[in-house]
């Protein structure tokens, strides 16, 4: 087992994918000789060469449509959005396209790809490196899309995206890139696309979160914890589409009070989905209000230093939402 | 003296007399269905019927080279010929038209017009225009990956062509010789649009210049050069010197769709001239300055394309309707089973 950081992780999940599977390619801006900006691809294109680490043009749209073909084809493409602020231009090819073709074939085509888009803020992105834009696709029906907080589950959700028949979109947030490193399980570890996992168990109320809200989560909790005498559980979701509202349910079931938790924005929001789906079958376990902790409805992430502590949701926030909600 | 020059142009470009004939019926029978499709329109059998009238000539002839199951292609909605050349059965697109249960293209899902078919390499076609261009690029691309003799052809109006998709498709191509064909039949109107409002320069093939390859005009009434044509992109595409584009010039001799009336924007009299450039009318004439047809084979022919038509419109008719309780199926190939709410089935319908 080795200590990664999630970049390396993922890293490491394209590469062993691409050495086990010949038709495993990357494609992307700058994902070649530079490694893409981030360094995720760092290594491939030496490895792989030209054509299986695909330097493309600027043409989100061009990087999802041939990947969709190349899919179709018999490839497994890991396409990269240098951010996901900017796969608008890639909107139709993944929501009119990709998204419906097993659908609108009645099965007959299936698109088995991989879109990986870093996103979330708190580098100094602005409006446009930072956000957090998962709920126009997870509101798709027909894609998956996966957001892993662990370096251990970005390894494993990565290497079962590559090998699932549908759709994946994969969000890295950029701040978790090398936040830390933990214990990653060498070979072939696969965390299935799906399963949400209790990172902390707790008895008083229940945390549900993904990516990189799962550290500030985990770590409010130790603070609830040490000062307050709150156990709170911390539910990482992992997946977002399919969501595991088994685990979201039973989590409920045990503490009573539910805290959602990202860092977009709270209007129509990824919460309000789990919100809802708690209110709809947990009623009965309820001993407070669902609550939603999310992004300030503001266009984007400002820039300046102030203005984006102001935005950014993190362990603070979350200790204070996680005290009214227990008083409750 | 032009028997003479029309017999050597087609024995110029290695096809047979039989060939053309096949060319020919293939052309009559595409129009005979689509003719067949506008009647089941109007019998309130089919809700919708978007035409390929005018554009068979270019379709047959431009997909004749193509090679079944082995290359590919991603259509659009006007590509009853090009379809049926590339091997689907005229039942396949009738059944789709009345949205049968067992479908090939899409099981009743989609509307007319949405060709596509896994068994023969047609890729399922949406409504966003364009959008199969790039998916034509891909499975280029993933051939040049992958070493594979296969040529990805693809066609769109000269609407179409103005999409961005086409411009990163194009382009993308260019930059690496990829073994695909791009069809833009122009047929001078995006619906109602008229060409000298929707492209500048007015010439769409001019544009491949830009990226790279070249950009043929060919009359797309003329099925031999439309071959012509193809076959000398689809030999470019395989020697590995990369895409090229066609430019048809064809007619719509129908209305945009059967929700549209061309009257309320085109002059009748210019409707009336089109039927001069009637590839079918064009085409036999032709054949018949050759030597190959006669007003008896003729008849023949028309009358074989005539029972087909007859024969698959009944079985298609007498297949079954989709079912509800599918409905909700084969929305992902790998669900997950109580996997929350993406996947579940509402109550009393089996899931995935």
């Amino acid at each position: 087992m080795a200590e990664l950081n999630i970049v390396e992780a993922i890293r490491l999940a394209m590469d062993e994918e691409m050495e086990r599977d010949e038709r495993v390619m990357v494609l992307g801006e700058d994902v070649g000789k530079k490694g893409g900006v981030f360094g995720a691809t760092d290594g491939l294109w030496a490895k792989y060469g030209d054509k299986r680490v695909l330097d493309t043009p600027l043409t989100e749209a061009m990087i999802a449509g041939a990947a969709a073909g190349a899919a179709i084809y018999g490839l497994r493409p890991i396409a990269e959005m240098q951010f996901a602020d900017f796969v608008y231009p890639a909107f139709n090819q993944i929501v009119s396209e990709i998204s419906r073709f097993h659908y609108r074939s009645n099965g007959t085509f299936s698109v088995p790809m991989v879109i990986r888009m870093p996103y979330g803020g708190g580098v100094h992105g602005a409006l446009y490196h930072s956000q957090s834009n998962e709920t126009y696709f997870t509101a798709t029906v027909g894609l998956k899309v996966v957001a892993p907080g662990t370096p251990a589950d970005a390894k494993g959700l990565l290497k079962s995206a590559v090998r699932d028949p549908d759709p994946v979109l994969f969000f890295e947030h950029k701040k978790t890139y090398r936040l830390f490193r933990a214990e990653v399980p060498d070979g072939d570890h696969l965390v299935p696309i799906g399963k949400a996992e209790v990172a902390r168990p707790g008895k008083h109320l229940s945390i549900f979160c993904y990516g990189y809200m799962r550290a500030c989560a985990l770590e409010a909790a130790e603070i609830l914890a040490r000062e307050d005498g709150i156990e709170a559980e911390v539910v990482d979701l992992r997946t977002l589409r399919p969501l595991d509202t088994e685990t979201v349910l039973g989590s409920v079931a045990r503490t009573a009070k539910a805290l959602v938790v990202h860092e977009a924005n709270r209007f129509g929001g990824f919460g309000a989905e789990v919100a809802a789906t708690i209110a709809e079958e947990a009623f009965e376990h309820l001993d407070g209000p669902v609550t939603r902790l999310a992004g300030p409805e503001v266009p984007g992430v400002p820039y300046h230093h102030d203005l984006e502590e102001w935005f950014m949701v993190g362990p603070a926030k979350i200790v204070d939402a996680a005290r009214r909600l227990a008083a409750y | 003296m032009a028997k003479t020059e029309t017999r050597q142009r087609h024995v110029e470009l290695g096809l047979s007399d039989d060939d053309v004939l096949a060319m020919y019926r293939q052309m009559l029978l595409a129009r005979a269905v689509d003719e067949r499709m506008w009647l089941m329109q109007r019998a309130g059998k089919i809700a919708f019927i978007i035409s390929g009238q005018g554009h068979e000539g270019a379709q047959v002839g431009i997909t004749w080279p193509m090679r079944r199951n082995q290359d590919w292609m991603a259509p659009y909605y006007r590509s009853i010929a090009s379809a049926l050349t590339f091997g689907m059965s005229v039942e396949d697109i009738i059944t789709a038209h009345l949205a049968k249960g067992d479908d090939v293209s899409s099981g009743g899902r989609q509307m007319p017009g949405h060709y596509g078919g896994a068994p023969y390499n047609i890729v399922s076609l949406s409504s966003p225009v364009g959008t199969q261009v790039l998916h034509a690029v891909g499975i280029a691309m993933a051939a040049w990956i992958r070493g594979d003799d296969v040529v990805a052809m693809t066609s769109y109006g000269e609407g179409t062509s103005n999409q961005g998709e086409i411009h990163e498709a194009m382009n993308f191509a260019g930059v690496h010789n990829l073994p695909v064909i791009f069809v833009c039949e122009n047929n001078g109107y995006a619906i109602s649009v008229p060409l000298e409002k929707q492209v500048a320069g007015g010439n769409v093939a001019a544009r491949a210049q830009g990226y790279g390859f070249p950009g043929v005009v060919v009359d797309g009434s003329d099925p031999l050069a439309c071959y012509a044509a193809a076959r000398e992109a689809h030999d470019r595409a395989r020697r590995g010197d990369g895409p090229t584009l066609i430019e048809a010039r064809v007619v719509r001799l129908t209305s945009h769709s059967s929700d549209d009336d061309q009257r309320r924007y085109r002059d009748p009299a210019e409707v009336e001239a089109l039927k001069e450039q009637d590839p079918l009318a064009r085409f036999s004439q032709q054949l018949r300055e050759m030597g190959l047809l006669a007003d008896e084979r003729d008849e023949q022919l028309r009358a074989e394309v005539k029972a087909e038509v007859n024969e698959a419109s009944k079985r298609a008719e007498a297949r079954p309707e989709p079912s509800v309780a599918e409905a909700h199926q084969r929305v992902y190939a790998n669900p997950i089973p109580g996997g929350g709410t993406a996947t579940t089935a509402p109550a009393g319908t089996e899931g995935h």
